[in-house]
């Protein structure tokens, strides 16, 4: 069943904080097997200029795609997730996401179509910091296989 | 932000450094842990398969992550990166062995843009094949 159009456009309230925390950044960093000081050493990070140590580049997904789990899950978008793939991410940065950020995220339904069968649904998430400043912005593509034929 | 690249030492065609980024089963477990996706098919060889998959795969955004990399560590300041984006066109199937697979990544700078910023083009492969399309960066250098 094709998605609903109207939903184009559609915001949704933004998400509770989350805190990043610096051991996290560091768990985040080990699992890719980055060593750039810059995740873990405060001072490393000092002398690049940053106030605390940095989270690499693709960190803030784990916040923003949970974020979009508001969208995925609205009963009334009535998004099949168990035939969903990610198709394109994409990240625009203010700053890098850092160690002490209480980050949230508003989730906007920005492209709803019909590729092939397949339904593609484009999310926008806009990650704010404490202060109310853009940290980042994440564009995730989901694409939804159509259900097999009975 | 502090790149340790400048602007004016590179130009279209300047290529940085390729790596190669191991990638096993215990790798995918550990990104699994520490990125909060629990999708079985980066770690359940039996649901893989039910799914229509030849086997366990990597996290997109694992090989995601890796492939900036060539990026972060030609600049040094992994915050000079502006935009990052991929396209996932193929997956990353993760045998249970000790050598698991190997993405190889490479960077060509594409583009001059302004305000001390490139944008740089990755080709990301697994087994000879690309992995990601459309993988960009735009970075600001010194």
């Amino acid at each position: 069943m094709a998605l609903d159009q109207s939903f184009v456009g559609r915001s949704y309230p933004p998400t509770e904080p989350y805190e990043v925390g610096r051991e996290k950044i560091r768990e985040f960093a080990e699992a890719v097997g980055d060593a750039n000081p810059a995740y873990t050493d405060t001072e490393a990070a000092k002398a690049l200029g940053h106030p605390e140590v940095i989270a690499p580049p693709t960190f803030v997904f784990s916040i923003t795609f949970k974020a979009a789990g508001q969208v995925v899950a609205d009963p009334q978008l009535g998004l099949d997730y168990s035939r969903v793939v990610h198709g394109d991410q994409k990240f625009a940065y203010s700053r890098p996401v850092r160690a002490g950020d209480r980050l949230t995220v508003t989730s906007t339904i920005e492209k709803i179509r019909s590729m092939a069968g397949n339904e593609v649904l484009d999310i926008r998430g806009e990650v704010h910091d404490q202060a109310g400043e853009h940290v980042v912005t994440a564009w995730t593509k989901l694409v939804a296989r159509p259900a097999e034929e009975a | 932000m502090t790149a340790k690249i400048s602007y004016a030492d590179v130009e279209v065609g300047t290529e940085l450094p390729a790596q190669t980024f191991p990638v096993t089963r215990a790798t995918l477990v550990q990104y699994a842990g520490a990125s909060g996706d629990f999708n079985p098919i980066h770690w359940n060889e039996k649901f893989a398969k039910e799914v229509g998959l030849p086997d366990v795969i990597a996290h997109g955004m694992f090989t995601m992550a890796e492939a900036i990399r060539v990026v972060t560590d030609w600049v040094g300041d992994p915050g000079a990166v502006v935009e990052y984006g991929v396209r996932f066109t193929r997956p990353v199937v993760v045998p249970n062995d000790d050598r698991g697979a190997t993405v190889e990544v490479s960077g060509t700078v594409a583009a001059k843009l302004d305000d001390n910023t490139v944008r740089v083009d990755l080709t990301a492969t697994h087994a000879g094949q690309k992995v990601l399309g459309m993988s960009r960066a735009v970075v600001r250098l010194g």
